[in-house]
């Protein structure tokens, strides 16, 4: 069944929401106005869009290091994650955690991860309270392709399976572990070959086509919420950026990032929804300028929050 | 008040928490109708069932992670690790996920899980069954840790562990479970981070913990008989560690000694002593001794294992060595 207008829309959305956001960090991490690192998740925009398109608050993500896509999908304040990624204390953890380290609980975010695969796990403990608690939350474990290689994700995949979690592993295949592409890493092609192991459905979609996203984990969620369990679902698709802004990405090919830029998951959506009269060209050019607002709102509010002061070096620590 | 092993209190504290608190539940290897590797679990998967008393696979990050996780998502879990020796296949759980989660979240995460992990030496269990590893968790901020010494501080230290909003390690000595004492027969809570003289004295201060409290009570025997008086001082938590108490007796006996069973070299000891040359080195009219176990893995032949563990008469030594 495909999504309703509202649906689409609010894809097309979201989608550009995690563009136009990413475009400015990439703008500012190159004019030095970042401190640390930043991971940029343009290009793969579609996995997290449609993986959390049909989620309520009450349902929860884990996130990576690759995060800001998640956190802008799961419904995460544009002003709050810039003032966080600016180091600011205002940010959505006080300046403390940065661009990898960003969670917010009211919204079912249960933190990005600087740590990789350290998520499934936090994962499993977030779908096990939900069966605890006997609501009908479903868990959604964002992993890369490297990510899938960690004895964590393993043992995360294995006990969901044995428990029968509300739990869903979206796996984003971009290909590269940092510079090692997949062919160096692992014996498979596809990833979700790995579901046979555990017992669990594993299905391999375009991670660049939204809807295509949106119907295999809406189908997996659906199946955690009647409570038959996990499955994996693995979504192909691609960085532009480097692993991290500054990469020289000298282990890939230009040919080769052009063929995914031209896969590109927002022009392919925005057609399909002109194509159908979903949205209009002046829609569009409305949606983009909203949301381009939205961004400068961000910044304007990131750079107009304090810094921390060292007072505050010492709080929460301990509860 | 009645008589009971340390084992014994232990179970008494999960069952009265347990009942207590519908969130509070138990997660681990074999903790179900197994009872445990040693025991400390048994009955509880009879009275709430395995939904409450939850057998995992063999998997130890998935068992420390799923507490963390369960614990941010408003749940209490009391995590069991057969050995403490096998943390270093879910360490990264621990201490950047469960330890971290709060800190780095500026403040939005409480992650009240309870982590019971058995150490020690003294079975004939070899390297990777036997250690003390105390030293490595005091070292991750956004940790509690505490080592309880007898049944009576086993108990109320652990319910106070489930009821605290912070990750708490909790190390338990297999030469004690066996180990009998008065424990109320009601729930009650000890302070985290408050440390228990076990015996007064005022010619050297012994600070010992976990079973090294009883080797320090034999050693305060043998010294009384040769008329040296020692104050035995029992941390009981090493995150928060009660300096307080710990300068307080120093500053009446004018000596320490510290006994613990991990390995010297930057073990438990080291921060100990560190903490009172810094803060109390003018009470002090003897260097600082550590009595503690020698810088190898533990062995398994009983000689040598025996030799390895600290003894009483280590611990008389180091106090003649000053008094």
């Amino acid at each position: 069944m495909s999504p309703d207008k509202k649906t689409l829309v609010k894809m097309y959305e979201t989608m550009s929401r995690i563009r136009l956001f990413e475009t400015k960090l990439q703008e500012f991490f190159a004019a030095g106005r970042i401190p640390g690192f930043v991971h940029l998740y343009i290009g793969e925009e579609a996995v997290a869009t449609g993986a959390c398109a049909g989620l309520t608050n009450a349902d929860k993500i884990t996130s990576t290091h690759r995060g800001h896509g998640h956190l802008i999908a799961k419904g995460g304040d544009l002003k709050l994650m810039m003032a966080e990624i600016f180091g600011r204390k205002d940010g959505y953890c006080k300046g403390k955690g940065g661009s990898m380290h960003i969670a917010d609980f009211d919204l079912g975010i249960l933190g990005a991860n600087g740590i990789v695969g350290g998520g499934g796990p936090l994962a499993l403990g977030s779908a096990l309270a939900s069966k605890y608690e006997k609501t009908d939350a479903v868990t959604i474990c964002f992993f890369g392709d490297g990510a899938s290689n960690q004895g964590t994700t393993q043992e995360s995949l294995n006990m969901a399976s044995a428990w029968k979690l509300p739990l869903v592993f979206v796996n984003e295949n971009n290909g590269y572990g940092i510079s090692c592409p997949q062919c160096k890493s692992m014996a498979v092609t596809d990833i979700a070959d790995r579901a046979a192991a555990y017992d669990m459905p594993g299905v391999v979609v375009d991670g660049n086509d939204v809807l295509a996203v949106h119907e295999a984990v809406t189908e997996a969620v659906k199946r955690a919420r009647r409570g038959e369990g996990p499955s994996l679902v693995e979504c192909k698709t691609y960085r532009w950026r480097g692993h991290f802004e500054g990469d020289a990405c000298t282990y890939r090919c230009d040919e080769e990032l052009k063929e995914w830029m031209a896969k590109d998951p927002i022009p392919r959506l925005e057609e399909k929804l002109l194509e159908g009269g979903v949205l209009k060209k002046k829609d569009v050019e409305a949606i983009r300028a909203r949301i381009e607002q939205e961004v400068k709102e961000a910044v304007a509010f990131a750079e107009g929050s304090p810094l921390p002061t060292p007072a505050e070096l010492l709080e929460d620590v301990y509860a | 008040m009645s008589k009971k092993t340390y084992l014994q209190a232990l179970n008494e504290a999960l069952r009265q928490e347990m009942e207590r608190d519908g969130k509070v539940f138990i997660i681990g290897e074999d903790v179900g109708q197994f009872g445990g590797c040693f025991g400390v679990t048994q009955g509880l998967y009879d009275t709430f069932g395995k939904e409450r008393v939850m057998d995992t696979p063999i998997t130890e990050s998935a068992i420390v992670g799923t507490a963390a996780g369960a614990a941010a998502s408003g749940l209490r879990p009391v995590a069991e690790l057969m050995f403490v020796d096998f943390i270093g296949v879910a360490f990264d759980q621990l201490f950047n996920q469960a330890a971290k989660m709060r800190f780095m979240f500026g403040g939005k995460a409480k992650v009240p899980m309870t982590l019971r992990m058995p150490q020690g030496a003294g079975i004939g269990a070899a390297a990777q069954h036997s250690q003390s590893l105390e030293a490595w968790f005091m070292h991750i901020p956004g940790l509690k840790v505490v080592i309880p010494s007898t049944p009576y501080d086993a108990k109320g230290l652990l319910i106070s562990a489930i009821r605290d909003d912070n990750p708490v390690v909790f190390l338990e000595h297999k030469l004690l479970y066996g180990m009998e004492g008065e424990v109320p027969d009601e729930s009650y809570t000890i302070e985290l981070g408050k440390a228990d003289v076990k015996r007064e004295g005022t010619d050297v201060t012994i600070v010992a913990t976990s079973l090294m409290v009883h080797t320090a009570l034999a050693a305060a025997e043998k010294l009384a008989a040769e008329g040296i008086s020692a104050e035995v001082v029992d941390p009981r938590c090493l995150q928060p560690l009660d300096k307080e108490t710990i300068l307080a007796s120093v500053k009446k006996t004018h000596a320490l000694v510290i006994a613990h069973e991990a390995v010297g070299f930057a073990g438990p000891g080291a921060e100990i002593a560190a903490m009172v040359a810094e803060e109390g080195l003018e009470h002090l009219d003897a260097p600082i001794r550590r009595v503690a176990a020698p810088f190898c893995p533990v062995p398994f032949s009983p000689p040598l294992e025996q030799a390895y563990i600290p003894s009483a008469d280590d611990i008389v030594a180091a106090v003649k060595a000053i008094r």
